[in-house]
């Protein structure tokens, strides 16, 4: 053992996620797959049928005495509240109460020994209802005032004065559809009863703590009655950050009211027509700018379709606000938020929270003032980057830690854009109805919750009397590799083997009150506050040798996987054991908040975030004309995320949540009937990616940098970011459309561009 | 009725497995719920029940002719008698396999809930041998990783042989016996003929079962129309059926034969509808998907309806022991209405050779989608004019249907941009398409005379 030998696993070691062998041979457990006892009950929450619709009568009499049927549930069964907004708006009930505001909206569950029986029985209610009318439609609630809440705006200079100056005018509009999550594994929670009418809450959770809330909500009781537990998700992306709680909440009703243990399993469509999407949006503008491209002026407005309820859609509507410049610098610029309600399922949280719709905003005009110009397009986008003088945001934020200019530059050599440019025309001059299209665009998103008290995490570490460890923090895993960072952060702070480190589920009982996993924010938040709890465990440790061995503070060396005290050299399984013996403890608990920010909505400045995160792509595509079917060929990518704490997990997520974007700018089409009814409600519809879908030539590349801000290790977020990379196939095929183009750019989208035939 | 008629035996992985076959909803299970439920084997995941993601794929194995045949079968469809005398592979009977550790090797996991779907896809590819990854993997969704560390995966993979069956005769011996004893059972609920003359005869007697070739259409009445078949006639094991042949001018398919086993044929001949065939779902689904099925569903929708019309290509029916023949389109009246009796069933699907052909399938993805529109076009020219022409669509109307009007519009006249334009004009009195959620009516409309354009671009027009 040599002195500078260093320790398996730490920080900046691309080792693989920790449930990787698990996953792969089927081991790895989900809520699903825990196994029940023999009299669980299986829940099924009957969807409303209309979109709009007061009930004006119902007999669930049929219901109730159908085979295998143990409880009917209503709203008049709910002893709590009747509630399960995220941000205690009200608007959001458990079960609908004499009103349904949109299709596939909970009117009653049935707890029965299965799920089939359960789905069955349910097929005997008799319901009445009043059809009122239903706002299916952004410009429908814009024409009727429905709003979920009130206007936004963030503003510098004099966006309206300096339009009426430009050089060059341009105005236009912009549809975005929304996206299904998709996450692999449905929602699900298990509910297993507790002695005094307690509960305990397996969940497939972004957020447990919110899920804690709303159980102990709707059943009436304190919090401390209810302990919500997450080992690991089959993906959430959002989609299990406020959409969870339901299930849970009707589970734990049955558990508690019959003291059998109750499962609610959501099936693939149930789950795409009852849970909330991204935010489809409808973005207009008015641009000023010079002959050079640069782009003096702009108001803009962003209008999300929110769906019935408030949701998370404030938050999301303000972050497309805050990323509707981004990387550019525009001086004069308005942007207005609008944030309608529909009677669709309420739209929530997914992957970039309202970011990439800004982005998609602002790239869109980057476009539209190139082609005005006749300029090359990425040569607008870099005239219009921030610097060193022109650094201050529409809302106030000075960009510090900009490097931008840098990766677009080096993407651009190392892709070769110009060459592929020209050539590009060439071939398109060429060819008759196969065209290709080459974009570059570059992204910034802003690290950190932009409502203020999320911006907590906390942390758990046991050191055992062997050596071993024990981990616990308020982050999920979702596949993210969470888990695997956290614990490498702790491998790194104690300076012992990964192995050491036992990774736990996330659970309310030990640490309480988190955060969502969100934001991008897991490792950040959760990683630091295990990093103190870690340094508190060292300091005590170091306190000890210090008085125990005589020795000076200097005299204490934390070397891999020993501890070298004096002259003396213990293994860090004899020195721990030292120290339990002379009763120093050893479990700690670390806790963070986030410092810098602020945000004040009233005049629409601060700073939201702590840093920016920063990366650009090149797309390659071809498009046939004659078709509108469009193929990703090549994809280059530069990628910020600081100092890597695990080179292989950030890949991972760079490549997925690209892939993630594509699908959501082509091919992931949600239809709805002209009645409220979502068509596209499972994998026959609804196309996410395939494999074929993937680039075949796809470069990723990570850029040299490191945090300016003091986060875990130098490093940055990277569960969002990467998403928008996306935008540049969008744009690529954009350049081949020049303009109409409706995003997702389906096959009958691109075509509609293209036009008709002849 | 024996008693053994009343069970299926199967291997579940090592395990002898027998099932009695009591009830209806015995004979409704999927092989998903058995392994979940029953076995509580939880590997096995249902990422969405109707065959299209891939979570719940399993391996079947079965014996033909002394030879192993290794497919991956999306377990949420398949119902649990079609095991009957096979070999069912699940993620835990494959705990040492090569795919587990070249995905782990790879990172090729995030949530992990895809991933024992994508080990067993790599199992039967590792004994298969693969020409193409991401055609084998297609039917395998992956929401987290963006698949290029599962690629990577596959391709360092390597591939073994234990379809080679010296290196298994255990196994081989161990389905022959199984298959000796092969119950070709008969509950009253569940059907297995072995032979036309049988299936012929049971059908007559139960012209009010359903019957089941792969289940890709049959599978999802059950996982999501959730409806309850009271009598299954299982083609699977129905001998005749599963024949191909060959003379100089035709093809002949059995109505049984899978994609799988038909694509080599099909593409030899027809590449265009070789390609359409790659195209027509993924892997599993092709495993186990056969044409038959896909003309007898009736929908204007399938794939190779439109290929086979476009051809000239012939059905063989038979009700008792009456067969007749028929052009594939007169088959389809109209929509949910086909020329077929009750006790009837399809026999085989002759295809005309050395016809000309191109087919193009239009979809939101590439890969593992149900068409918008699909457009057939077998069209001849002699000397410039256009000599011949037979084009058909698929989600142009109710059924699949021949583009009459258009195709006279060409036949007779010069080959040039001028007779196409009026061909692409004369389609709007061969169709009314709908609005839907995979395209509305004029995207459908467009798409349909831009691809007659496109095929004459493609036949060296200009
Ligand atoms: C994920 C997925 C993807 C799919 N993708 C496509 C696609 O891309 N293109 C496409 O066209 N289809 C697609 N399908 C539909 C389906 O796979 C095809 O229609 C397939 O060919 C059906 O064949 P099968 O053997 O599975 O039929 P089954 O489901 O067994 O039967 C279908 C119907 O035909 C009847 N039937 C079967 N055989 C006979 C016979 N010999 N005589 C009389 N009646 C018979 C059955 O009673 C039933 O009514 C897809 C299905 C799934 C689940
Ligand atoms: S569960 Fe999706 S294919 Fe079977
Ligand atoms: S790893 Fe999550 S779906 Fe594939």
């Amino acid at each position: 053992m040599s002195n500078n030998a260093s320790i398996n696993g730490g920080v900046g070691s691309g080792i693989s996620h920790d449930s990787t062998k698990k996953h792969a041979n089927g081991t790895a457990v989900y809520v699903d797959d825990i196994r029940v006892p023999e009299n669980a009950l299986h829940l099924y929450a009957f969807p409303s049928p209309h979109a709009h619709a007061e009930i004006t009568a119902m007999d669930l009499s049929e219901v109730e005495s159908a085979d295998g049927v143990a409880l009917v549930l209503t709203a008049d069964d709910i002893t709590g509240m009747n509630d399960v907004s995220p941000t205690h708006s009200g608007d959001d009930p458990l079960l609908a109460d004499g009103k349904v505001m949109f299709q596939g909206q909970a009117i009653f569950a049935v707890a029965a020994d299965s799920l089939n029986q359960a789905r069955a029985a349910a097929q005997l209610a008799k319901i009445s209802f009043k059809p009122l009318p239903a706002i299916l439609s952004i410009n429908e609630a814009l024409a009727q005032d429905s709003f979920v809440f009130t206007p936004q705006v963030m503003a510098q200079g004099d966006a309206e004065g300096e339009l009426k100056n430009a050089k060059n005018t341009l105005s236009g509009k912009l549809n975005i559809g929304g996206q299904d999550h998709f996450y692999l594994e449905g929602q699900a929670s298990l509910v297993i009863p507790q002695e005094d009418g307690d509960v305990l809450v397996h969940c497939s959770t972004q957020h447990p703590s919110e899920v804690q809330t709303h159980v102990a909500q709707v059943l009436g009781v304190e919090r401390n009655a209810v302990t919500v537990e997450v080992r690991r998700m089959g993906g959430g992306f959002g989609g299990k950050e406020t959409q969870a709680s339901p299930w849970a909440a009707l589970a734990a009703m049955t558990a508690q009211k019959t003291g059998r243990p109750a499962k609610m399993r959501l099936v693939r469509d149930d789950d795409m027509i009852m849970t909330g999407k991204r935010h489809p949006f409808q973005i207009s503008y008015e641009v000023g700018f010079d002959d050079a491209g640069i782009v003096t002026a702009l108001d803009m407005t962003l209008v999300s379709d929110c769906g019935h309820s408030l949701d998370l859609s404030r938050a999301i509507n303000d972050r497309a606000l805050f990323h509707a410049d981004n990387c550019y610098y525009i001086p004069n610029m308005r942007v207005t938020g609008l944030k309608c309600r529909t009677n669709k399922v309420s739209n929530t949280a997914f992957r970039g929270f309202g970011a990439p719709q800004g982005m998609m905003a602002i790239e869109e005009v980057m476009d539209q003032v190139a082609q005005k110009l006749g300029k090359d397009p990425l040569a607008v986008r870099q005239a219009n980057l921030y610097n060193a003088s022109n650094n201050t945001t529409h809302y106030g934020m000075v960009v510090e830690d900009n490097v931008a200019p840098e990766i677009i530059a080096q993407l651009k050599t190392a892709s070769n854009y110009d060459k592929r440019r020209a050539e590009i025309e060439e071939f398109n001059a060429n060819n008759e109805f196969v065209k290709k299209g080459i974009a570059l665009t570059p992204l910034k998103f802003g690290i950190s919750f932009t409502t203020k008290f999320l911006n907590q995490a906390g942390a758990l570490i046991h050191i055992y009397a062997d050596g071993s460890v024990q981990l616990n923090h308020g982050g999920t895993e979702m596949g993210q590799g969470l888990f695997t960072k956290v614990a490498q952060i702790v491998a790194n702070t104690l300076n012992i083997d990964l192995e050491h480190i036992k990774i736990t589920a996330t659970n309310t009982g030990k640490v309480p009150n988190t955060s969502p996993t969100a934001a991008s924010s897991g490792t950040d938040m959760n990683g630091m506050a295990a990093k103190l709890a870690a340094e508190k465990l060292i300091d005590r440790l170091r306190q000890f040798a210090i008085e125990h061995y005589g020795v000076a503070e200097g005299d204490v060396k934390f070397l891999p996987n020993r501890v070298k005290v004096g002259k003396q050299t213990f293994s860090f399984k004899e020195f721990v054991n030292a120290a339990y013996m002379e009763r120093i403890q050893l479990s700690a608990t670390g806790f963070y908040a986030t410092p810098k920010i602020n945000f004040d909505p009233e005049t629409g400045k601060g700073r939201p975030f702590l840093y920016f995160s920063y990366g650009a792509s090149v797309s390659e595509v071809e498009v046939d004309t004659l078709t509108g079917e469009a193929e990703v060929v090549r994809v280059d990518i530069l990628h910020d995320v600081g100092r890597s704490l695990n080179p292989t997990i950030d890949l991972g997520q760079i490549e997925g949540g690209f892939i993630q974007g594509v699908g959501w700018l082509t091919n992931e089409e949600l239809f709805w009937n002209d009645d409220g009814a979502l068509a596209t409600h499972a994998p026959s519809t609804y196309k996410i990616p395939t494999m074929g879908d993937r680039p075949d030539i796809f470069n990723i590349t990570l850029f040299d940098n490191e945090n300016m801000e003091d986060t875990v290790y130098k490093s940055k977020a990277v569960g969002e970011p990467p998403f928008m990379l996306a935008i540049s196939t969008y744009r690529a095929i954009w350049q081949v459309t020049k303009g109409n183009l409706d995003a997702p750019a389906t096959p009958e989208a691109i075509l509609k561009a293209c036009g008709e035939p002849s | 009725m024996s008693d053994t008629t009343q069970n299926i035996k199967f291997l579940l992985g090592e395990e002898e497995v027998t099932i009695e076959l009591n009830d209806a909803s015995t004979c409704n299970m999927t092989v998903l719920e058995f392994l979940r439920e029953k076995k509580h084997l939880k590997g096995t995941k249902e990422g969405c029940g109707e065959g299209d993601c891939g979570a719940c794929t399993v391996v079947v194995v079965e014996e033909i002719g002394d030879d192993l045949y290794y497919s991956a079968v999306n377990s949420c469809i398949q119902f649990l008698p079609t095991l009957d005398g096979k070999q069912l592979l699940s993620v835990e009977h494959v705990q040492d396999h090569p795919a587990i550790s070249a995905l782990v090797d790879n990172n090729a996991s995030q949530c992990g809930f895809c991933t024992p779907g994508f080990t067993m896809s790599l199992v039967a590819m590792y004994e298969n041998g693969s020409d193409s990854i991401s055609d084998d993997l297609a039917g395998n969704l992956c929401r987290c990783t963006g698949y290029g560390p599962i690629i990577n995966a596959a391709e360092s993979m390597g591939t073994g042989a234990t379809d080679d069956p010296e290196n298994n005769p255990d196994l081989v011996a161990r389905l022959k016996a199984l298959k000796q004893n092969k119950s070709n059972p008969d509950t009253g609920s569940y059907f297995a003929p072995t032979s036309i003359a049988e299936l012929a005869e049971t059908y007559a007697s139960n012209p009010d079962a359903t019957l089941l070739a792969g289940g890709t259409d049959v599978g999802l009445w059950v996982t999501k129309q959730h409806k309850l078949l009271e009598k299954i006639i299982y083609l699977g094991n129905v001998v005749e059926l599963k024949t191909i042949s060959e003379t100089d001018d035709y093809i002949t398919i059995g109505a049984g034969v899978t994609y799988s086993q038909a694509i080599d044929i099909i593409n030899k001949n027809y590449p265009d509808y070789g390609e359409i065939i790659r195209r027509t779902g993924a892997k599993q689904v092709r495993n186990v998907g056969t044409i038959g099925g896909n003309i007898a569903n009736g929908s204007p929708i399938g794939d190779s309806p439109p290929v086979l019309i476009a051809l000239g290509a012939h059905i063989v029916l038979r009700c008792g022991d009456k067969t007749r023949e028929l052009p594939i389109e007169s088959f389809f009246i109209d929509y949910g209405k086909q020329d077929i009796a009750a006790g009837e069933f399809i026999t085989s699907i002759v295809i005309p050779k050395n016809q000309p052909l191109k087919a193009y399938k239009i979809s939101k993805r590439n890969d593992q989608d149900i068409s918008a529109v699909l457009g057939a076009f077998s069209i001849a020219v002699n000397d410039g004019v256009v000599s011949h022409a037979r084009i058909a669509y698929g989600g142009m109307a109710g059924t699949p249907k021949r583009a009459t009007a258009c195709e006279k519009a060409l036949v007779g006249n010069s080959f040039d941009m001028a007779t196409v334009t009026s061909a692409m004009q004369a389609m709007e009195s061969d169709f009314t398409p709908l609005s839907d959620m995979r395209a509305s009516a004029s995207y459908r409309m467009n798409v349909a005379k831009n691809l007659l354009k496109k095929c004459y671009l493609e036949m060296g027009g200009a």
